[in-house]
């Protein structure tokens, strides 16, 4: 392995590994970012202090305005390093209020940072109820014509009902450290046994979850390099010329379809492994080793 | 209960509503006119097979028969734990079931869930939230889980946490706690045709529907923050 | 859980902005919120912490800290998940320096 160049002391910063607030730094315009509802006028969650547990005061969300590449986007940031990015009450009516708001306000995009395992069990019913909010929301203001756009690289991925609402954005930039799936695989494991899926296999929950899967299989629209600066580039890539698409029977038909198809053609596999080699990729094991680049080449490679 | 209890209850005047493994789907009479029916029994666990079955029925109905109001049952006990299911993204299914729901609601379709059995995590997000009002049986339910597991995962006692269940509905399983906090909008003793069709027309009153579930948690004072916070965000 | 207070006297310290916030609430770590107090030579701590039986501890680390630097006229919340002593002087330093306009 060559040894790391620092190049004027710019480091490549991971985006997995990076906090909320350095995300929201680096992907957007510089010092474009403006917090709605900032920490030092927020309270953290009543619920967790019942519990006997410290809150955050931002409860785990940053939302506000920006710019990137000079258009106005609104932007949510879930931080996965409280309480796994998890959903409560205040994080989820933060991200309601932020899609109204983009419904109303009509800003370029709403670019969704998401870092979270879905429902904040603390508050568990608050949680299921917040992300049902925030699933009908997104599709309202995606019929006002704005498009929201999900960027999934962090460390606790996009799982539970926070994969759900992934799926209803316009479109989803993953990074391949980035994971994307409904039950974590230590909950499948955990009820269904290991036999099922061990959990502890990383390079199986990634052949099933990753990034690189997601992508291949059309889940996620862009591949990007675990950087701040890789899914910058992806969205300003995708907003450009991207029309969002009036809700319309022919186009969830077509849809319809596309699931259909895919759920016949890949029955009984269980492997990512398996489904590259019918998606005509010749030497699947190579998927895990080449680079982002070399990946988004094999996609458009690959027969229709 | 057993469904076809509930069905002849909600649908004295008559229905064609068949179940295919645990997919419960057909046309019910009301004194508002024909209903589609669609939903699961038997606390089904949601797979891309019922997902894409639910999902495929509701654009039948948009396409064929505008304006038909939707009735949901559900009984679901979440979603499938399965390693197949996950390798070709589920929550993706799952998202165009609740897309389907959400894109009969902008065509004009009333649509009210009932939950007669089970209403748990991603099976209830896919479609019996998704409806413009969700109900529930006195004996449903509802449950991201239950107390013992969130001992466990949360390492809080379970005696700690049966004891603030009594004064906060946040996070202990059980209708009346979804009413409080506005998910859920009534709790019927039994399932009643005179119900059902109180609901239907209150619905279709209120026409184009507004998700007003936070207004309600607030009002019922079971979900005091929320509200209060959209409000701040639209003001920041 | 345990809610820990203290007061300390102190030099006053000129904010750059309003209000300035370091660290996550997460594992081993937290934030630290430093605003504009009452008093101009003292600074009032509020800790929140999930570690228990600390609060000399705490109490230690902090007054060295706002005997080391101008952190008088400011109210500083603490939430924490377990940091340790190193680590809290960490990033009152980081804090601070944002608070007093991005010096480090």
């Amino acid at each position: 392995m060559n040894a790391p160049v620092y190049t004027n002391l710019v480091l490549r910063h991971s985006y997995f590994e990076a906090t909320a607030r350095s995300r929201v730094a680096a992907v957007l315009d510089a010092g474009s970012f403006r917090e709605f509802l900032p920490p030092e006028v927020a309270q953290p969650s009543p619920h967790l202090a019942i519990l006997d547990i410290p809150g955050a005061f931002d409860d785990g969300v940053i939302i506000g305005s920006a710019a990137l590449g000079g258009k106005p986007v609104l932007v949510i940031a879930q931080e996965g390093q409280f309480m796994g990015g998890a959903v409560g009450e205040i994080h989820g009516a933060k991200i309601v209020g932020l899609l109204r708001r983009a419904a109303l306000e009509k800003p370029a995009a709403v670019l969704f940072m998401v870092d979270s395992g879905g429902v904040r069990l603390h508050e568990a019913n608050a949680g299921l109820i917040a992300i049902s909010e925030i699933m009908r929301a997104v599709l309202d203001t995606r019929a006002a014509g704005v498009p929201v756009l999900a960027l999934v690289g962090g460390s606790c991925g996009a799982f539970g009902g926070m994969g759900i609402v992934s799926r209803l954005c316009s479109a989803i930039i993953m990074s391949e450290e980035g994971r994307l799936a409904l039950s974590g695989p230590e909950v499948i494991e955990t009820v269904a046994g290991v036999e099922e899926f061990d959990s502890k296999d990383r390079a199986l929950v990634w052949r099933v979850t990753g990034g690189k899967h997601r992508y291949l299989t059309g889940d996620c629209a862009e591949l990007v390099e675990d950087d701040a600066a890789g899914f910058r580039q992806g969205a300003i890539d995708l907003l450009a010329g991207w029309n969002e698409p009036v809700p319309s029977s022919a186009g969830l038909r077509a849809e319809q379809e596309r699931l259909s198809r895919r759920r016949q053609r890949f029955a009984g596999m269980r492997d990512g492994l398996e489904v590259w080699a019918a998606l005509g990729v010749p030497d699947p094991r190579q998927v895990s080793l080449i680079d982002r680049d070399s990946l988004v080449a094999l996609k458009k490679g690959l027969p229709a | 209960m057993t469904l076809n209890e509930i069905l002849d209850s909600l649908f004295p005047a008559g229905h064609d509503v068949a179940v295919a493994g645990q997919l419960v789907a057909g046309t019910a009479q009301t004194a508002r006119g024909t209903v589609a029916v669609l939903g699961t029994t038997d606390a089904a666990a949601i797979g891309h097979d019922i997902a894409l079955g639910l999902a495929g029925r509701i654009l039948d109905i948009v396409d064929q028969h505008p304006g038909r109001a939707i009735v949901f049952l559900v009984d679901t006990k979440g979603q499938v734990l399965s390693r197949a299911e996950e390798l070709l993204c589920l929550n993706g299914s799952l998202a165009h079931l609740a897309r389907c729901v959400d894109l009969a609601r902008r065509q004009g379709h009333v649509s009210i869930a009932l939950v007669t059995g089970e209403a748990v995590s991603g099976g209830f997000l896919s479609f019996g939230l998704m409806a413009d009002k969700t109900y529930a049986l006195a004996d449903a339910q509802v449950r991201v889980m239950d107390l013992k597991a969130m001992a466990r995962v949360t390492k809080i006692a379970h005696e700690r946490l049966v004891e603030l269940a009594g004064s906060s509905p946040t996070f202990a399983p059980g209708a009346e706690n979804y009413l409080r906090m506005g998910a859920i909008e009534a709790i019927w003793d039994t399932p009643s045709a005179a119900l059902l069709e109180a609901a239907l027309a209150g619905q279709a009153a209120a026409g184009a529907a507004v998700d007003g579930r936070m207004r309600a948690g607030l009002a019922r004072q079971g979900r005091r923050l929320a509200a209060d916070t959209v409000s701040a965000v639209l003001a920041a | 859980m345990e809610n820990l207070e203290f007061r300390f006297a102190a030099q006053p310290v000129k904010p750059a902005a309003g209000a300035a916030l370091c660290g996550v609430v997460g594992s081993g770590n937290l934030e630290i919120l430093i605003r504009p107090g009452d008093e101009a030579d003292a600074c009032t701590v509020v800790v929140k912490t999930s570690a228990r039986g600390f609060g000399k501890i705490w109490e230690a680390v902090i007054a060295e800290f706002a005997s080391r630097h101008p952190v008088g006229g400011t109210r500083i919340a603490i939430n924490d998940m377990g940091a340790t002593p190193a680590v809290v002087t960490l990033r009152l330093g980081q804090a601070l320096g944002d608070y007093t306009g991005g010096a480090q």
